[in-house]
This record gives structure tokens, sequence and C-alpha cells, in this order.
């Protein structure tokens, strides 16, 4: 009998018991002794016989990833700060002086990446569970992750979400290799097809538009709407016509879309229509002495607005004729007001008084457009000066839409208006206005921050009321601001009216400030080899 | 490499938390920030205080030759997140170091001293044999006597679950089982009760039971009878026999002095008990090295290795077992940061040296071994280790419980296809990966576990 049928004929005896089935002529008390030591000699000897079984088939090999390797010390510093990710927020607004290394990882991967280093291959599942779990580090995470990551991530279903998305598949073709790029287009998954038009479109933005057009009649509305979207980038004159034919698209998304798009274009035909209506609304009135601006405002939506992209019925709590205002406005190309009004610049039209309260309605319409357009002269005038008080600034635009205007303009000039701003209002409404400045501060913008926050520490209020601008500026401020915060880290003698405890608090706040921007400093030390 | 030795990878220190949380915490604690003070000297000492939400700061200090640390915090945790972050900070080059270990502060020289001391008091105990030869071989006979019946008891109590069927087992549920095995303690046999209880928690587990319990009970009743039989067996055999059964003898062989680089580390836990398991290889001698220490209580084992720095250190093996177990004797200097992987095999030969060593030990559930030029690769039942190189390819199927691991996409990460070299241990329920080396870094040690 071979090994095998005695090891079933041990397990069946075993199963039923040697009472009712004896084993190999023993019985009674000896049987189970017996049938003990026959499966010992066999699973002794079926152990000490193991061979290999057959390999499967190799996994294919991951893309070569031509990236530098990670100085040392900078690798140590990422398996510090993956081993720290997960490490929750404490609750309440204290939170010590260390440093929060989850803060920290975005901007390491994103500096690790632009200087060319490649991800260890260890370090893979580490960085891949981090950015499963959190969706603000994943363009970092994955650009730096490399090719490898996606073909790691490819092997487990739970990192999925890699490949998803504009550039997931990792196997684009190259958009100057028309065939590949016409299959992809042609059979493409939808994420696949919108990465590659992106990609086409960054490449060649003619070449982009006419792979859309070759198909656009026969794609759904939804894809319709993202595809078009994509036109954003790279959007010139020649894409005028296109956009044109778009505006009688059956989907009124797809209308508004391209309405938009055209309205961006101040050259276009559809920019100079939406001119046309918007002049005869807004114009100058010098029958009262003092110029001023009368706004007239559409009495009807008519059919050729509509096609333009106007939408009719105005939200809830909007009167219909402010609404077809605020949209002929918006999307009417900025040049033509100078014209209009006498051959003024754009601060001094800014500047005119507006008849029967419409002046709200009018700078925001403007402050929308400047923004669509990119023209920094409109966004300037419309900002105004930033030491202005603000309920009377020119635009009384909300912070939002002064960070919106913001950042169309010039980094310094951008960093500058901030730093002024805190100088004169303080922090508490600056966080949206530097959320749009660039990384790291200039030196006065930081300047200016330190200093409010100092403003704040005498006043006597608590450094969670400015957690906002504190966790901004851990992340933002330049490492060259440590010594004027050193000066910070003290604990100051208790003040009589401030609040109790507010100066332990407020210098363990900078010491975390300052031990932060020294880590920030030394990772970035460890990316720059020598 | 100055007085100091090499510092540390942040990996090697994070290797020593007892858990996540602690990793977590002991890296947050690892920048300049909260320490002041820090220093470290010679002979591997590092010291700093910490600041905490009290108001003196905590006193830390690390002997990293140990490792041992000593921490004025309350926590229970070992190493505590205070000397986690001070290995940090040291391993990334934020601690001075001082000439010579008289910068260290009193405190921190205090207990310095006292760890030098006991030192060397041990190594003079060592010497002398126990204090009544007589009384100890009267209470060893009583030990082993207690052991026999113990043993006959099992051997009733197998017999009579075969006799009436193990398909009974299943519904007889785990009580029987636990009292059998709290006979066994009772009988000073915890080898035994060890057993039992694994038997108590095969029946019934799924697909496949039986014949997963047919083989424990008969390995059980091999035990039994070789106990049972001892004085007849060969000596290693006896000597493995008694190690099982629950009778630790210390350690006995010839001192082996050799650069044991850290291969793994890893954890295993239960209600009372901690076991860490360390594997060491010696680079000169070739051989592999099993170190175990223990915690009781939820507390974390004292002994803990950066995996993949090198030892200068002396063994001690155990007898049995095939000789893998030893004890640290001395460590010498501190340790290096890395050193070569040992010199790997094929498969085939993984899984002789596995056939091999039951001989010394029918028991063995695996044996350590390196595969060299290997690659993972996915076979139907699940992830596999396949030869790279040669015509008839052959792979051994990953443990069940390495295949849940996260440290097998680590694995997978670094072999991006490539063969690699792979430790681990190879039995009969297929392979358990703890550390590989990529062909890119071959002196770069990473853990699995």
């Amino acid at each position: 009998m071979v090994a095998k049928d005695v090891w079933e004929e041990l397990v069946t005896s075993a199963l039923l018991g040697t009472d009712r089935r004896p084993h190999g002529g023993a019985s009674g008390d000896a049987a189970p002794v017996a049938l003990l030591g026959a499966a010992a000699t066999h699973t002794v000897r079926r152990r000490a016989g193991l061979r290999p079984g057959p390999a499967a088939a190799p996994l294919e090999a991951a893309p070569e990833d031509g990236r530098r390797p990670l100085p040392e010390a900078a690798r140590r510093r990422l398996a510090r700060l993956l081993a720290g990710r997960a490490a929750p927020a404490p609750s309440g607004g204290r939170r010590g002086s260390a440093p929060d290394l989850t803060e920290l990882l975005p901007q390491w991967l994103a500096a690790a990446h632009e200087r060319g280093y490649r991800a260890p291959a260890a370090a893979l599942p580490a960085l891949l569970d981090a950015a499963r779990a959190r969706t603000d580090l994943r363009p970092q995470a994955l650009a730096f992750a490399g090719p490898r990551g996606l073909w790691l991530a490819r092997l487990n279903p739970e990192w999925k979400f890699a490949l998803r998305g504009a550039g997931g598949g990792g196997a684009l073709p190259d958009p100057g290799d028309a065939e590949a790029v016409s299959a992809l287009w042609e059979e493409g998954l939808f994420a696949e097809r919108v990465a590659l038009l992106t990609a086409v479109r960054a490449q060649d933005p003619a070449a982009g538009r006419a792979l859309l057009a070759s198909t656009w009649g026969a794609e759904r509305a939804e894809d319709r709407l993202m595809f078009l979207d994509s036109l954003r980038a790279g959007l010139s004159g020649a894409d005028e016509e296109f956009l044109e034919a778009a505006l009688s698209d059956r989907s009124r998304n797809v209308r508004a879309t391209a309405a938009e798009l055209l309205s961006a274009l101040p050259g276009s035909a559809l920019a100079a229509r939406m001119a046309e209506r918007a002049a005869s609304c807004v114009s100058l009135d010098r029958t009262q002495g003092a110029a001023a601006i009368v706004v007239e405002a559409p009495h009807e939506c008519d059919a050729g607005m509509q096609h333009d992209g106007v939408t009719a019925t105005p939200p809830t709590g909007r009167g219909e004729r402010s609404w077809w205002l605020g949209q002929l406005v918006e999307a009417a190309p900025l040049h033509c007001w100078p014209a209009r009004f006498g051959g003024r610049r754009p601060e001094e039209i800014v500047a005119l008084p507006v008849t029967d309260d419409w002046q709200g309605e009018l700078h925001a319409a403007w402050c929308r457009a400047a923004v669509r357009q990119r023209d920094a002269d409109w966004s300037r005038a419309l900002l105004g000066a930033p030491a202005a008080p603000q309920a009377t600034g020119p635009g009384t635009s909300s912070l939002a839409e002064r960070a919106k205007l913001l950042s169309t303009l010039p980094a310094e000039e951008r960093a500058r208006w901030v730093a002024s701003f805190i100088a004169a209002h303080g922090l508490s409404e600056a966080f949206q206005l530097l959320g749009v400045c660039t990384v790291p501060w200039s030196g006065a913008l930081g300047r200016a921050v330190v200093d409010a926050l100092d403003i704040a520490r005498d006043a006597g209020s608590y450094p969670w009321s400015f957690s906002g601008v504190m966790g901004l500026a851990e992340r933002c401020l330049s490492p060259e601001t440590v010594p004027q915060l050193a000066a910070l880290t003290t604990l100051p003698a208790e003040a009589e009216d401030a609040s109790p405890g507010a100066g332990g608090y407020w210098s363990e706040a900078f010491q975390r400030l300052v031990a932060t921007l020294e880590l920030r400093a030394a990772m970035h030390a460890e990316l720059t080899e020598a | 490499m100055d007085e100091q030795g090499a510092l540390w990878t942040a990996d090697q220190v994070l290797a020593l938390a007892p858990d996540d949380a602690s990793r977590r915490a002991g890296s947050k604690l690892g920048a300049a920030g909260p320490w002041s003070g820090a220093g470290s000297g010679g002979q591997g000492a590092v010291w700093g205080l910490c600041k905490g939400s009290g108001s003196t700061p905590y006193r830390t200090v690390v002997d990293t030759t140990g490792p041992a640390y000593q921490c004025s915090c309350p926590s229970r945790k070992f190493p505590c997140k205070h000397a986690l972050g001070l290995l940090l900070l040291w391993s990334g080059g934020g601690v001075p170091s001082g000439p010579g270990a008289a910068g260290a502060p009193d405190w921190a020289e205090t207990w310095l001293a006292g760890r030098r001391g006991r030192a060397e008091a041990a190594a003079a105990s060592a010497e002398t044999g126990p204090a009544d030869p007589e009384a100890a071989r009267r209470r060893a006979e009583r030990r082993a006597a207690r052991i026999s019946a113990g043993a006959l008891e099992l051997e009733q109590r197998l017999a009579d679950l075969l006799r009436g069927g193990l398909a009974a087992a299943e519904r007889s549920g785990p009580a029987l089982w636990e009292e059998t095995a709290a006979r066994m303690v009772d009988a000073q046999a915890p080898g035994l009760a060890g057993r039992v209880r694994e038997l108590g928690a095969v029946a019934g587990s799924g697909p496949g039971w039986p014949v997963r319990l047919l083989e424990e009970c008969a390995l059980t009743h091999l035990l039994d009878r070789a106990w049972l039989s001892a004085d007849r067996l060969p000596g290693p055999l006896a000597a493995t026999v008694r190690t099982r059964v629950g009778l630790t003898a210390p350690p006995g062989g010839p001192v082996l002095r050799d650069h044991w680089l850290v291969l793994a580390q890893y954890d295993a836990a239960d209600a009372k008990l901690t076991t860490r398991r360390i594997w060491l290889h010696g680079e000169t001698s070739g051989r592999t090295a099993l170190v175990l220490s223990f915690g009781a209580g939820g507390r974390a084992p004292q002994l803990a290795f950066p995996v993949g720095a090198v030892l200068d250190a002396e063994l001690r093996p155990y007898e049995g077992g095939g000789g893998l177990r030893a004890e640290l004797v001395e460590q010498f200097g501190v340790p290096a940061p890395s050193g070569p992987p040992p010199r790997g095999g094929t498969v085939g030969a993984a899984l002789t040296a596995y056939g091999l060593a039951l001989r010394d030990d029918p028991w063995l559930d695996a044996w350590p071994v390196t595969l060299a030029e290997v690659v993972p690769a996915r076979a139907e039942y699940g992830w596999q280790l396949a030869d790279a190189r040669g015509t008839e390819r052959e792979a051994v199927p990953l443990t069940r419980a390495a295949q849940a691991r996260p440290g097998l996409w680590r694995l997978v990460a670094l072999s991006g296809g490539a063969p690699l070299t792979v430790f681990g241990e190879c039995g009969h329920q297929g392979f358990t990966p703890l550390a590989a080396w990529s062909r890119d870094a071959p002196g770069e040690t990473v853990p699995l576990v």
C-alpha cells in the first residue's frame, strides 16, 4: 500500500475511533497506541520528506525608476515621518511643544519628488497606506512612489485607489504616438481617457482639441462636461470655434461650461456679444454733476442670452434682474470698460460712485471677471489698498473673493499686499489670504505674521484662537524666521489683565513653531546632497 | 566610526518599540524640541532630559550596548517613548557626543555604573556551581517522577480519545483540554501543557482539522513515549525531549564569540507571557542562533536589538533542539550598523535542511533558513517564494500567517519582481519570511515582521 493510502486509513480509524474501526490488527488497549505510533511515524516521515512545489508564473518586473536613491539621512527621516503619520492630533486646542509630523509629511514628499529622488522600495507599502488614509496626501505620495508604487498597487486591492484618476494607469502612451493615442481614446476607460486628453492637451493643445472633436457627438453628456473642462488648460483663440459649437449642446451644463470658457477669451465673439449686452446695462451718468455709474439691469433673459450661457432662473432669494446683470458683467471682457467710461483706468472706474445701490452687485461681478480673465490690473483695482478699512474697501468683496483676486497677482506683490493687510488688520481675517501666498513665505510676509502673533500674545488672548494661522505658519514660514521667533519662546511675566496661563501656552506654541521650522530646515538640508 | 560606534538608523530604533502606539509617541519625541542636556559618551551611553507635562523633566538614559533603558517617567512600557525619542534624536545626529563617559550627569552615571557592576557580578557568579549538589539532584528526581506521572496520564487521555474517535473531540469542547492542560501544569511539565492547549485549539478549527489533530496527537504521543524512555535515547535527542517537555537546563555548550548579525526580532504574546525571538547569524561561524527573551504580565521583554545591526558578542548554546537556542553571555563594544546577509540556498535546500533537523528534533515546526535568488510569486493558493534561477524552478508556499502580514508587501515591494535574499523559518506549514536583502542594497536588512 502506498503511503497516502496508509495515511487515509489512519485518519479514518482516528475519526471513527479504534473501538469501531481497529487499526493494523491491534485490539483493545493496544489499538489506539498502535494507531498513534503509526501516525507519528507517518507525520515525521512526511515532514522530513517535504519537497518544493512548482513555481507560479513570475511577476512582471516592476518598471525601472531612473530617479536617484535618497541620501541616508533623508531615508531615516522618511521612516520617522511615516512611523508618526498615524498619530492622532491631540484633542482640544493645546498641542504641546513637539512638532506635528503629520503636517510635515506632505511637504517632505513634495520636496523629495521635486529633487528627483526615488522612494525606497521597502517604504512603498507604508507610503501607499498613508495615501490611502489621507486623500490630501495622495498626489505627493503617489508621485514620489513612482512607477514601482503603481506596480505594487496593482497587486493589492487595498491600494486600487492609486490606479484611479489622472495618470493612475501609469502606462499612458506617448502623446506623440498617434496610433496608440487613438487606440486608447477609442477603447480606454473613462479615467484613462481623461488622463490621456489632459496629457495630449498639455503637449499640443490643438491635437488635444482634435482628439476630443473626433468623438464629441458620441460621448455621454457627463463625459462631455469632463472632457470640455480639460480644455481649460492651454485655452486660446484657436479653441473658439469648437466652444462656440458647444454653446448649442443638448446639455445645459455643457453649454454653461462652454460659455464660461469663451468668456475667459476676451477676444471671442461670445465675449463681444456679452460686452455689448453688459454695456447696454452699465453707463456713465454726468447729469448729476459729478460722474457716477448708472445701472439699468436687463428686463428679460432672451433666447440669445440663454444661448450664451446665461442662466435664466435665479437661486432662491435673489432677484431675477440683478442675477442676469451679474452674469452679463462677469462674462464681459474687462477691457471694454475703459472706453465706456471715458478712458478711465480700472482704479478710477472702481472709485466711481454707483447709483441706486447697485455697487455691490457690479463690483462683485467685476471681481469674478477679473479672476476668470486673470486680469492683474483689475484685480489690483478691486482689491484696493491693503490697509484701507474693510467696510469702505472699493470691492467690499468678501475675503474669499479677495483671496481669488490676489491669486492673479505676481507672487511678490501678493505677499506684499497680504503683509500690509496683516499689519493693518491683524490675523483674525488673514487666514484665507495667507493660503494663496507662495511657500515659503517671503521675508516681509513672515515678519508681518510673527509680529501679529506677538501682538496677539501681548493682547492677552490664547494661542488656540490663532491655531489656523499657527498651523499655516508651521508649514509656510521660512526657517530664516527662527532668530526672530526664538525671542518669543521665553516665558513672559504674567500680566495682570492677561488670560490665566496664556503666557505659558504661547511660549509652548512658539517653541513648537521654532522646532517645526528647524525640523523643516533639517529636512531640506538632508534632501540636498553634499 | 568613532568611540561611540556608528549611529543606528531610525528603522532600527523604531524596531525596539513594544507597540505601534509607542512607535508613534516616540517618533514625536525624536526632535530637539522637548529635549535638553542631551549627550552621549563612550561605551554606548546616551542621556537627556525630556520635558513632559509635569514641572520636572524626565531623566532618560540608554545603554545602547544592551540595549538597556532607564527613565524616570511612570510608563510601564519598555522601552518608554522617551527612550525611543532619545534614541531617534541620537540616530539623527541630534545628540552631541562627549569625550568618554565622564560627561554624563550624576543621575545617568549612577545607573550606568550600577549596570556595569551587575554585569561583572553576574559573570563572577556564573563561575560557581549550585550550593548543594545532592539536594539539587533529589529535587530533579522528584520533578522527573512528577513529569512521568503526567506523561502517563496524558497517554491515557490520548488513548481514550482515539478509542472513541476524533469526531467526538469537536463536541466535547475546550473544557476537557483545559483541564488536562492544568493537570500537566501541576505535573510541572509546561511543555506538555502547551501542547495540550494546542490540541484543544486544533479541534474544529476549520477544514482539515481532523488530520491536523491526528498529527499533533501523534507527535504528543511520541513526546510522551520519548520522555518515558529517555534514558535509552542518544544524548542530543534526550536533551531535546527534556526541553520539549519543559525542563530548562542552563546553557552548557562551549561559548561562541562571533560578529552576530541581527536577522529578525519578533514577539509572540499570550495573556501571561510575551516571548521575544531574536535570530542571530554569526559572520565567521556561519551559525544561526535563537536568543529568547521573556516579559511577564504585559511588559515587553528586556532584551532588544536593532534588526540589521552586528553585535560582537559571546553566545552560549543550550543543549537539544538542534542547538539553535543560545544565551547572550557578553557583548563587546557597541553594535555596528549593518552586515552582509547569510549565504543562502535554493528552496529545495531549505526544505532539506528542515527535514534533516527533524532527526534531532522531530517536534520542530520550522527551521531557520536563508533563501538566495528567490522571487515572490502568486500561485492559486496564495503567495510563494520561488527560485529565480535554474531550469526546474521550485517554490515553497508562504505560511498562512505570513500571507496576512504587512511584511508580505514589503517583501514584494523590495523585490519588484527581481530576485532577492530572504531569511525566514521554513517548515511543514510553509515559509515565514522574516528579513530580506535586495540586490541593490545587500548591506541593508529589511525587517518583514
